[in-house]
């Protein structure tokens, strides 16, 4: 990973210890992933001990330190989604994709992962793929809901 | 723009922009919620903008959540308050030209009751009409990234209040007389616990807005910092005033990016008027507030863990003998309250005590624990017909908000019924039929065997298992759980094992008493709030619904054929009419026949997703379980 990025965005909160958690955030927004070099790079710059930037980034469930797909596969299982049938979308999902909840497709397209809720619980089950929402989802759309991603020439609106 | 540096600058601009906001006239509220925008609110706002651009004579506001997630994305017309739902871009021109030119009524778009009666206006729609909004008023009416639009309906004049003709005892004594207990989960005096944080020692407080919703099925903060973000920050300032502090942060979720969004916004609009900064209108009080992101764990809403994330650090609570006003964020003392709490602070300066007092159950006089008062926003969700945020006053029974605001279980018409509630995040319980006629409140719900926690009210239905819904709770917060202290760390872990083993037909004689065991284990040694309520699900499930439980170990039968493992999916060959909807839908083609004649389900191949029972149109798909599969499959 380009160090100049970390370094720009470690300045942004002039090395305030205190925003270690938003900076760590700002990397894996820009890299979907915490790359080692750069965990490394904020321990030594904010001058903090490397274990304690690992231990944040193990902790908090929203970090990734494995390199993800491009296009990130959320299932909402808040329990308005679960009791709308969310488990059995996701079980089709990674049906579909052939990898299970948490792990990424060989071809670093997709990565599925789960998320507690996002409060859109009327729209249960929820999907979100990438930034789109996709609401009231069955496991018989699930097959045509991701052919949009996988073939962006039909991926409109 | 102007500092606004006296209380009557404040006065004089708020006057101003009453006049300046055209809210006499038409204007067109555009719901701008995370709901409503994920079913294409951003495309019916541009739509809009596009058809009123040469008129002047109407104006657009793109407001925060109306609530009424269901029915998205939702268009007011006001001052009539007529209702549109589920509005497409493409139906904007005509609704400008009919409805805001002509004053006609398009039906189509007007919401229909269970019973297909139209409703024309808002406030005549059972969903809002048997509310009480108070926090939530100025959503659906105010742009929540235009302060001018708060200042118009006199935002910041309780703070204007306060800091001129209140002392900070005064402040302090006011929100103890009004009872208002804290909306977050726990429901704390708010005014007790700003009393200690005032007497504690020390010159720098701080004041902390606790907006890390984590409870699945609850997302009433997220739509009070969406929608009028300046209630919350007017609601900090005067606790910080009160307090003696000059720093506050809001903790919020990572997962509500538009909530963060509209807080950085609004806090930037503050400054530039100089409600945050140094020498607030004028007087000795400076405050300020920065937002904090959080990681993604669920046990930081607890206040240690919270504050331990805001240092930068691993949120793990910390035991409580020394209490967090006296020693919390940086061992300074530290006041916190979530969203819906600060949001009611101005609306009690602004109306009173004895205003507030009058709405809710029991009495305050005596000491803030003696009821609740005011309102609380529920988030109505699950297995009912018209999900959404209600703000309802305490004492309305469970019965009331489910059918009369909910509309009732949906898909009644299939045979669907109404089972159990489930309230109070994934501490809290499932609350079965008999106390549907009881009043909601802070103590209600603990005798009923759950709590208040922020909010979440899920409705289940005859098909939820509720032995699979404590096995949900238990699994979340077997994730959520920190680690730090064994009880709650290997007692979930137990939990777990027994529940999944439940689940799948394979439970013990004495698993229901081991689970027992263990909960009241945990609830007596655990290091914080999630440990020592993590059990309440299992709990409470155990007390109303234990004949599930042991028909689930006894007889490999789920009554909610939910438990995949315990049902199989069959058609019946007498009500098939071979319309092949089924074989169609079915993910894995495990379904096979001959048109206008029956259709089978292959077994090996089913993934029991319930696809086919959903479409069918004749109810000839039926889930059987335990011995029934014997006797209708042979198997």
């Amino acid at each position: 990973m380009d160090m100049q990025k970390v370094d720009a965005i470690i300045e942004k909160y002039n090395k305030d210890e205190t925003a270690l958690l938003a900076v760590l955030q700002d990397i894996q927004a820009e890299k979907n992933y915490l790359p080692r070099e750069a965990m490394e790079r904020v321990a030594e710059i904010m001058e903090v001990p490397f274990s304690r930037v690992s231990s944040l980034a193990t902790f908090f469930s929203s970090f990734s330190l494995e390199p993800r797909g491009e296009h990130i596969v959320t299932i909402c299982m808040g329990t308005a989604c679960h009791v709308r049938g969310a488990p059995l979308v996701l079980k089709e999902v990674e049906r579909e994709l052939g990898i299970a909840n948490g792990e990424t497709t060989s071809d670093l397209k997709f990565t599925i992962e789960t998320v507690n809720c996002v409060g859109a619980c009327a729209l249960g089950p929820l999907v979100i793929i990438d930034e789109n929402y996709h609401g009231n989802i069955s496991t018989s759309e699930v097959e045509e809901m991701l052919e949009q991603y996988q073939n962006p020439s039909k991926q409109e609106g | 723009m102007v500092k606004v540096n006296s209380p009557k600058a404040l006065e004089e601009i708020i006057q101003k922009k009453k006049k300046e906001s055209g809210k006499e006239g038409t204007y067109i509220s555009i719901c701008g919620g995370t709901g409503c925008i994920a079913s294409g609110g951003n495309g019916v706002l541009e739509a809009f903008q596009e058809v009123i651009a040469d008129d002047p004579d109407v104006k657009l506001v793109r407001t925060g959540c109306h609530g009424f997630c269901e029915r998205g994305p939702l268009v007011v017309i006001q001052p009539q308050g007529i209702l549109y739902q589920k509005v497409k871009p493409g139906d904007a021109a005509d609704i400008y030209e009919k409805t805001i030119k002509n004053g006609e009524i398009i039906k189509k778009h007007l919401y229909r009751d269970q019973k297909k009666q139209a409703y024309e206006k808002e406030a005549d729609v059972p969903f809002y009409k048997f509310q009480k909004r108070i926090v939530f008023k100025m959503n659906g009416h105010i742009d929540p990234e235009k302060i001018d639009d708060y200042l118009a309906m006199d935002g910041y004049s309780a703070l204007s209040k306060v800091l001129t003709s209140m002392k900070p005892d005064q402040i302090i004594d006011t929100v103890i007389k009004s009872g208002l207990r804290g909306r977050g989960g726990g429901g704390f005096p708010a005014g007790i616990k700003w009393k200690s944080t005032k007497a504690a020692t020390g010159d720098k407080k701080y004041v902390l807005c606790n907006a890390d919703e984590g409870d699945p099925g609850a997302f009433m903060d997220r739509s009070i910092m969406e929608g009028n973000p300046h209630s919350v920050i007017e609601g900090m300032l005067i606790g910080a005033y009160a307090i003696g502090s000059d720093e506050g942060y809001i903790y919020i979720r990572n997962e509500y990016p538009l909530a963060i969004k509209r807080l950085k916004v609004a806090l930037e609009q503050a400054r530039e008027y100089g409600f945050l900064g140094k020498n607030i209108l004028g007087t000795d009080f400076s405050f300020d507030i920065k937002i904090n992101r959080g990681g993604g764990a669920f046990v930081c809403g607890e206040s240690t863990a919270l504050m331990l994330s805001i240092e930068g650090k691993v949120g793990r609570p910390r035991t409580k003998y020394i209490h967090t006003a006296d020693s919390g964020l940086w061992d300074k003392p530290t006041n916190l309250n979530n969203v819906e709490t600060w949001a009611n602070i101005p609306h009690i300066f602004n109306k009173g005590v004895d205003w507030f007092t009058s709405i809710g159950t029991g009495d305050v006089s005596e000491h803030p624990w003696g009821g609740s008062k005011g309102t609380k926003i529920f988030s109505l969700v699950g297995k009912v017909n018209n999900t959404g945020l209600v703000e309802v006053p305490f004492g309305i029974t469970l019965r009331d908000i489910i059918f009369k605001i909910g509309g009732g279980i949906k898909n009644s018409k299939k045979g669907r019924k109404f089972k159990a509630v489930q309230t109070g995040g994934p501490s809290g319980g499932c609350i079965p039929e008999k106390h549907l006629d009881e009043p909601v409140d802070f103590d209600g719900l603990t005798k009923m065997g759950s709590m208040m926690g922020s909010g979440g009210m899920i409705v289940m239905d005859d098909h939820t298992c509720l032995v699979e819904v404590a096995r949900y709770f238990v699994d979340f917060l077997k994730d959520e759980s920190c680690g730090k202290c064994t009880p709650c760390r290997e007692g979930l872990r137990r939990m777990s094992q027994i529940l999944n083993r439940i689940v799948v037909g394979e439970g013990k004689e004495g698993d229901i008493e081991l689970l027992e065991k263990l909960a009241s284990a945990m609830e007596i040694s655990s290091l914080c709030a999630l440990g020592q309520t993590a059990a309440y699900p299992v709990l409470s499930t155990i007390k109303y619904f234990r004949e599930e439980y042991e028909r689930h170990i006894k007889d490999g039968y789920c009554d909610g054929k939910q438990c995949t493992e315990l049902i199989r999916y069959n058609i019946d060959e007498d009500a098939c009419t071979g319309c092949s909807i089924c074989a169609k839908k079915c993910p894995t083609k495990a379904i096979s026949g001959e048109l206008k004649k029956t259709y089978r389900i292959d077994q090996s191949e089913c993934v029991r997703c319930g696809v086919c029972f959903n479409v069918c149109n004749f109810n000839a798909v039926e889930i059987l379980s335990g011995s029934e599969i014997k006797e209708k499959m042979g198997e």
